[in-house]
């Protein structure tokens, strides 16, 4: 009978707006629920949830899991898990203090080797994983392991801080206004705020505008080849959304403290790693090898290498994570990281990959960070107890996942 | 004779497509009956129908069984009155025996506790009414598909089957694997059980059914009567709608120059080390050449090919392949293709195509380096590409942007062939290019096939089907247990002298 589906799935307009929404379901209902949550906490936090501090805060304190997505997300696509991301987090931050604090290494030495490190680390887990057809759940299992024993044993079970100021910017820093004071101390009167940093607005708004004219650019090649893309209601009301919330957020931050470091490295990464998964062709035989890895393989599509580059980058962006993580802190513990591969599974989950691999985007991911992020965040201002964050954190990974699945059998 | 089964005016529709529409089916008891038909014409709905997949009340129309009117709201209601399903894909447990998969859902039991000796001893019973000599206790997975069908119909004896479905029952099958399972049916029959038989092989068709209906577009288009003898042109012109007298298009037969030989090839098998799986083969396909290879299931064709392609499969692959006179280097799947070969292969669904991504995406797979700048693709160029060959092929699809999941055999394999045009082969080697893919569908393949010689490309097939190695090859390689025992050319090849030549060795 699949001759007969084939033949009519493609009614255009007839089925129209309906059939359309049915099919991206999901992507405008991941958007709408993290609208949704943040409309919500804002209310019942009594605005506490978007002021300006908060915001920043909030990408402050979700930035590792973020950077960590972007990774778990290829691991994930490419049709494997890496459970170690939390323990090698914690190895790296315990790294870094003993290289800076103990052996007094300088700051752009540690943040180099540690990067390599975690590189190495993902080749380590890689190796078993793609030469040796280890199950990855097995193989970083045991990764998750031994290194949250190593760091316990690299600081010898204390805390060692705290790090010089440099190092501390990895984290905390912000990217100094370039503009003259004379112009942005006349906007943050206006404002009504301390001060507003003109760079950042006009990053927000630089990074709207390119949104836009990218989303039109694609448009006009579906259609000059006839395939039915996004209505354009659909695509003005999305776009008047995402701008309109990077804009507002955007602005808060101006009127804060500008861009933090962070953020800066945070977004070029998830605009790398957009970029490297959609329009690449390494990213797109990762897609291939998950969606089907020995069709892949008898395309010519090395996957043994795929697999362990996947992992190596993985190693690489928790080593990152780690920096930042320590950096925050201003210390390093043995506890670090300790449960967080679960907090950065669950964003590329809620962010709509497959557990089976071949599917799921990079936007979605950190879109999952986020929904995570604001409620861990919107749940401790209102005061809920960790028990019930915890809860309701799993309730909601639940629930999106089972979302997914009714949507995939709809679609049939 | 009475009937035992009458089905009146079934209609069945889906959202946007009517898949079955004011069908009559009437099975006498004691009858062998074929339904024919294209993939899509609706064979498999209206078993779904019959069985109770689809419950009463989601299809228009009454469906009589053994005198009474059946209401069937599962599986479970259909199968207490005696009706079996064998599915295409075979439901069996691998790594359990075939006892327990026989008496799976239906075990032999006190309280909870499975009476292991009454179950084996039922399942010797069994396996003796179908010819099978194998232990109980052996494993399924051991045992080849063939086998595994057998134990599939003990299964439904188990549940004392009164009719009996079996769906393509033979797909997965060598030659005497299915004459044998043939044979059973025809047994069966003489034992009192109705059967339903859905399969494209019209020669086996017309070796057991007493009646056939032909179903196309979603109806019954005609019943035919064996005693008054049964014609597969008929068979095949009520199932496409056309008369086609022609089942394989005309060729020009122009072969060129030796394009690819390859010279003492051996390959072991990868799990067990002794076992020599290629011995010795040397073979080579001109310009412009169709050259089949044509040999039982398990004579090793998928694995020369497969071992051929970048030693995608077994070790210890020793021997030679060259282009055009000079070695050629097919250790990776990747040099082979640079070096220019292609292969299609055997499975599509698990081994061809990624099934939850587009045509665009399957079509430039093997060759993103020609969509690609610097490793960034040109999705632009991409499009180009897979519109271009959907036009070549035929491909009926609304957009490229279609998952392949979605279509049909044929067009499917249309996709496949895409993908591997593309990488721009000299040497295609084609393995069961047709299984599974309608009559119509299979003779646009073919079409294509004639049309890649005619611009030069050397073809390999490899094929179960014997008239199909016979319509479409310039010369045939017969390939038993691991080596070539026989090359014939187009004019000297029959199906008796393959046979012999499998058979003498």
């Amino acid at each position: 009978m699949s001759t007969h589906t084939a033949e009519t799935a493609g009614q255009p307009e007839s089925q129209g707006l309906k059939h359309y929404l049915r099919n991206h379901m999901r992507e405008y209902g991941l958007l709408f629920a993290l609208i949704a949550i943040m409309v919500f906490f804002q209310a019942v936090t009594g605005g506490t949830l978007l002021r300006p501090v908060n915001i920043t805060n909030l990408f402050l304190q979700n930035s590792y899991v973020i950077i960590m997505a972007l990774g778990m997300l290829i691991v994930i696509v490419s049709g494997n898990i890496d459970l170690s991301v939390g323990s090698v987090l914690g190895f790296i931050g315990a790294l870094a203090a003993v290289m800076i604090v103990h052996w007094g290494w300088s700051v752009p030495l540690t943040i180099i080797t540690c990067l390599i490190v975690g590189g190495l680390i993902g080749a380590a887990q890689g190796y078993w994983v793609a030469y040796w057809s280890i199950p990855s759940f097995i193989v970083t299992l045991a990764g998750m392991l031994v290194f949250r024993g190593a760091s316990l044993w690299l600081l010898q079970g204390q805390s060692v801080g705290p790090f010089p100021p440099g190092f501390q910017m990895l984290s905390t820093g912000f990217v100094p206004d370039l503009f003259p004071a004379a112009m942005t101390a006349g906007l943050a009167e206006i404002a009504g705020s301390r001060n507003f940093n003109l760079l950042a607005m006009a990053v927000g708004i630089i990074a709207a505008v390119a949104i836009v004219w990218l989303g039109l650019r694609e448009r006009a090649r579906d259609k000059a080849y006839g395939i039915e893309g996004e209505p354009a209601n659909f695509f003005w009301v999305r776009n008047a959304i995402v701008c309109g919330a990077l804009l507002f957020l955007t602005y808060k931050i101006a009127t804060f403290r500008g861009l933090p470091n962070v953020l800066v490295t945070m977004g070029v990464l998830i605009i790398i790693y957009a970029f490297i998964t959609q329009k690449t062709v390494i990213g797109r035989r990762i897609y291939a090898l998950g969606g089907n890895r020995k069709a892949a393989k008898l395309s010519g599509i090395k996957t043994e290498r795929l697999t362990f580059l996947a992992f190596v980058n993985m190693g690489v962006l928790a080593a990152l994570a780690g920096l930042v993580f320590a950096a925050r802190l201003n210390t390093a513990t043995p506890k670090a990281g300790f449960g967080m591969e679960l907090d950065v599974i669950a964003a590329v989950f809620i962010g709509g990959a497959s557990m089976a691999g071949g599917s799921g985007k990079i936007v979605g991911a950190v879109v999952g960070a986020f929904i995570m992020g604001v409620m861990n965040n919107g749940m401790s201002i209102m005061g809920i107890g960790i028990d019930y964050q915890q809860m309701i954190k799993g309730l909601v990974l639940l629930a999106a996942v089972i979302f997914d699945v009714y949507n995939k059998s709809k679609q049939g | 004779m009475t009937l035992l089964l009458e089905m009146r005016g079934i209609t069945k529709e889906f959202p946007g497509v009517k898949a079955l529409d004011q069908v009559n089916l009437q099975v006498r008891e004691g009858e062998i009956h074929a339904i024919c038909g294209e993939n899509g014409a609706g064979k498999s709905t209206l078993m779904k129908v019959l069985s109770g997949v689809y419950p009463v009340g989601s299809y228009d129309g009454e469906i009589h069984y053994d005198g009474h009117l059946a209401e069937f709201k599962t599986l479970r209601d259909s199968e207490e009155r005696g009706i079996v399903i064998i599915h295409q894909e075979l439901a069996l447990v691998p790594q359990l025996s075939i006892a327990e998969n026989i008496f799976l859902g239906n075990e032999r039991q006190t309280g909870g506790v499975i009476q292991w000796q009454e179950t084996f001893r039922r399942t010797e019973e069994l396996l003796a009414k179908v010819g099978l000599r194998d232990a109980p206790g052996t494993l399924v997975d051991s045992i080849g598909v063939g086998k595994q069908q057998l134990v599939e119909i003990a299964k439904a004896l188990s549940k004392d089957v009164k009719l009996l479905i079996l769906d393509e029952p033979t797909a997965a099958l060598q030659e005497n694997d299915s004459r044998k399972l043939l044979d059973l049916m025809l047994e069966l029959k003489a034992q009192g059980v109705t059967c339903i038989i859905i399969s494209h092989k019209l020669n086996e068709v017309r070796y057991v059914a007493d009646t056939v209906t032909v179903i196309r577009d979603g109806m019954a288009v005609s019943e035919l009567d064996a005693s008054q003898g049964l014609s597969e042109d008929r068979i095949v012109r009520d199932m496409v709608g056309r008369d086609m007298s022609q089942r394989y298009p005309d060729r020009n037969r122009r072969a060129g120059e030796v394009v690819m030989a390859v010279k003492d090839w051996n390959v072991w098998h990868p799990e067990h080390a002794e076992r020599q799986v290629i011995k010795n083969i040397s073979f080579n396909v001109r310009a412009g050449e169709v050259v089949g290879i044509a040999g039982v299931m398990g004579s090793g064709r998928t694995e020369l090919a497969m071992s051929i392609f970048g030693q995608s499969w077994g070790r210890g692959i020793s021997g030679e392949v060259s282009l055009h006179g000079k070695p050629i280097d097919v250790s990776k799947v990747d040099r082979a293709i640079d070096a220019g070969l292609a292969y299609v292969t055997e499975d599509r669904k698990s081994l061809g195509l990624i099934l939850d991504e587009s045509i665009r995406f399957n079509t430039t797979l093997a060759n993103l380096n020609g969509v690609s700048d610097k490793g960034v693709l040109n999705e632009a160029e991409e499009t180009d590409v897979a519109e271009r060959y959907r036009k070549a092929l035929a491909t009926r699809t609304p957009t490229v942007m279609q998952k392949v999941g979605n279509l049909s055999g044929g067009n499917q394999q249309k996709v496949v062939l895409a993908k591997w045009l593309f990488t721009e082969p000299e040497v295609l080697i084609l393995d069961e290019p047709t299984r599974g893919i309608d009559v119509g569908a299979k003779y646009e393949i073919y079409s294509i096939i004639n049309e890649l010689s005619a611009q030069g490309k050397a073809v390999v097939m490899i094929s179960s089907e014997m008239p199909e190695l016979l319509g479409m090859c310039d010369r045939i390689y017969v390939m038993n247990e691991g080596a070539f025992v026989g090359e014939l050319s187009a004019e000297e090849a029959s199906q008796e002298r393959i046979m012999s030549l499998i058979v003498s060795e």
